[in-house]
């Protein structure tokens, strides 16, 4: 970017003022990101403290009983933690799998071939992406009661083959990016169609692939409404549905460092990777958001 | 160029085929798990049909309108109480009580959310004020957005219980006598809530609106600097009316999600929606039509007047964001000039900003 030069304005009061304006600016960025550190830094603290120490008051520094609590949090007959994290695990990497392979397929259907019907197709995904899945959430959940498909794994994941949020991102990317001749000389050389797809689109997609990953992988995660209500067994909780099933009022079950422990273990593993891979993820963010 | 658009119409003949054939399980994933269930729940607002935990499932029978007269006149006494004074108690709809309800959380949290997303999009992209750290900061601000809403609603209960960390630092620092128990008050769990809300969203909030500024031709706030012009006339004048279509696209996408509160409100109130009620959302209420009544008629009467609420909200933002999606020109327009009219969207330009902002992140 240009500078622009004002010498008039390069005064000693201009300064000074900057200088205000900026110390003003960064003070209230650090009150920001103190209320945005402060919940986990009382999480990570409270993980470390027995249920006497955080009963009685706060810390700002760790205490020494982290491994019992997580002990206590894992060994929790009411609460399957254990089993919890192993669903969670599995349902948001299959579900990250899925949407993210058959998104890059469908956006390369539309950016390689011409077919009839492909305007209607487009703008039909388009429209399908503004409808919440809340809305329709009443007639899946009761197809699955329909087909006594609940307290099964698998409705959380296979819906997730149709994700037109992913497909809209993957597909922006793979029309700045994707040449046609390479497809063209991949025919030639006698290669399939499929084999197209996962010799050269995928590669080529890695980066918009990756990001997409993180986002449905997060998105899953979190997800509650669904597996809620389509989940009432323990076994096949995920951890949303083990966080939702503490109740505050019981004693026995509210033990304190235990419950932070349980929260812990379903935030900070996403923090770290987002963490470690923030970069891309905010890069990627302002496509990723459409749907808000 | 021609030969290549001929050459793209060679291949229709050839290769069009498979074109449907990978196109199956998308649509397929789509027509059994979206559009049928979407029908479903539309269709069945029109009949009397529940599961009665004594006698078999109850119909589906036919009953007109009747979900919806339900939703839109079942009403409960609901105690009128200002400033912890009490007024009695009166009979209010629920849907609107519930409506009113997630509005309000909403619009608590919305408020300061936009204003101060918008504050920070301008300092960050403030050349003279030229911040230092913009990475970590925006790191920062943005991570609350990806903590799951379940976890962090549990974590706030904790934390502003009555034996919390935030009662007892306020008790320390003599602000507070006697800690209170926020959860029981109907203003508390609302603020909370909205507070929850804000904070997960600023962040997401803020770098959709730097990247519209980043958008906005630099040239632009170059010549109104030499004209003389103030931070304050430039904000005016030229900042909001060129980032009008991303804030009102920001706008109405907060609105859409903030009408879908559910996660938090749930966990927070452990279910209850708080004291009278005073937090219990549009969501909750559907949830609690689908799992505890499993009243299919009446929940997809309101899933119905929700999918309304959204449709219209949601064709206002596909008609912001309409020139970036646009296929229809697919083959009408060349190439070149759909490249350059995606260029010149609004969204593109705030996108690649984004991305250059990131790369180059504090070279000004």
């Amino acid at each position: 970017m240009a500078t622009i030069s004002l010498p008039e304005r390069i005064t000693k009061s201009y300064r000074l003022q900057q200088t205000i304006k900026r110390i003003y600016c960064y003070f209230v960025l650090a009150l920001l990101a103190f209320l945005c550190i402060f919940p986990l830094w009382t999480l990570m603290v409270n993980m470390t403290r027995n249920n006497g120490q955080i009963q009685s008051g706060f810390s700002w520094w760790f205490g020494s009983d982290f491994l019992a609590n997580m002990k206590k949090c894992f060994n929790d007959t009411h609460l399957p933690v254990q089993t919890a994290l192993l669903n969670s695990f599995a349902v948001s990497l299959s579900t990250s799998i899925l949407s993210c392979y058959f998104s890059c397929l469908t956006a390369f259907v539309f950016n390689i071939y011409t077919f009839k019907g492909k305007k209607f197709f487009f703008t039909a995904i388009m429209l399908i992406m503004m409808i919440p899945t809340q809305v329709s959430a009443l007639g899946f959940v009761q197809m699955m009661r329909a087909i006594n498909a609940t307290n099964l794994l698998w409705p959380l994941v296979i819906p997730s083959i149709c994700s037109p949020i992913v497909f809209f991102y993957i597909n922006q990317y793979m029309e700045s990016i994707l040449p046609f001749e390479l497809i063209e000389a991949a025919r030639v050389d006698g290669c399939s169609e499929i084999g197209i797809f996962h010799r050269i689109v995928i590669p080529i997609m890695k980066p918009a692939l990756a990001v997409q990953f993180i986002f449905t992988f997060v998105g899953s995660w979190n997800n509650y409404f669904i597996p809620a209500l389509l989940i009432d067994k323990s076994g096949k909780m995920t951890l949303p549905l083990v966080i939702a099933s503490v109740k505050a009022s019981d004693p026995s079950t509210f033990d304190l460092g235990k419950v932070y422990c349980l929260v812990g273990v379903s935030i900070i593993p996403l923090v770290l990777v987002y963490l470690v891979f923030s970069r891309f993820i905010l890069r990627g963010m302002t496509e990723g958001a459409v749907k808000g | 160029m021609d030969r290549l658009s001929q050459r793209k119409q060679g291949s229709h003949i050839h290769y069009g085929k498979w074109a449907y054939i990978f196109l199956v399980p998308f649509i397929l994933a789509f027509f059994l798990f979206q559009f049928i269930p979407l029908f479903q729940t539309l269709y069945y607002s029109f009949f009397t049909y529940y599961d009665d935990m004594l006698s078999p499932t109850v119909g589906p029978t036919w009953s007109g309108l009747d979900n919806f007269k339900y939703i839109f006149t079942s009403s409960t006494l609901r105690p009128i109480s200002f400033l912890g004074l009490s007024f009695g108690s009166v009979k209010f709809p629920d849907f609107w009580y519930y409506l009113i309800n997630t509005i309000l959380i909403w619009l608590i949290g919305f408020i300061p959310q936009i204003l101060i997303s918008l504050q920070l999009a301008i300092w960050f992209t403030d050349i003279k004020l030229n911040l230092k750290f913009q990475k970590i900061w925006k790191t920062v601000i943005y991570m609350p957005n990806l903590i799951m809403a379940a976890a962090f609603g549990m974590l706030f209960l904790m934390i502003f219980a009555r034996n919390g960390p935030v009662m007892a630092t306020l008790v320390d620092w003599k602000w507070l006598t006697n800690p209170i128990d926020v959860g029981n008050t109907q203003i508390g769990t609302r603020l909370i809530i909205a507070f929850l809300d804000f904070l997960m969203w600023f962040g997401n909030t803020t770098i959709l609106l730097m990247a519209g500024v980043m958008g906005i031709d630099n040239s632009i706030f170059e010549s109104a600097l030499l004209d003389g012009a103030s931070s304050r006339t430039i904000f005016h004048k030229i900042t909001m009316p060129l980032l009008k279509p991303i804030f009102i696209y920001v706008v109405i996408t907060s609105m859409i999600g903030g009408i879908q509160l559910f996660d938090v409100a749930q966990i927070f109130t452990q279910q209850t929606g708080g004291p009278s009620a005073s937090s219990y959302t549009l969501m909750m209420w559907l949830y609690n039509l689908i799992s505890n009544k499993e009243n299919y008629g009446e929940a997809g009467a309101l899933s119905f007047v929700m999918f309304v609420i959204t449709a219209v909200l949601s064709v206002t933002v596909y008609k912001i964001i309409h020139p970036r999606i646009n296929p229809a020109k697919d083959e009408a327009l060349s190439r070149k000039k759909r490249i350059r009219e995606y260029k010149d969207s609004p969204f593109t330009q705030a996108e690649l900003a984004n991305k250059t902002s990131l790369s180059e992140n504090g070279v000004k």
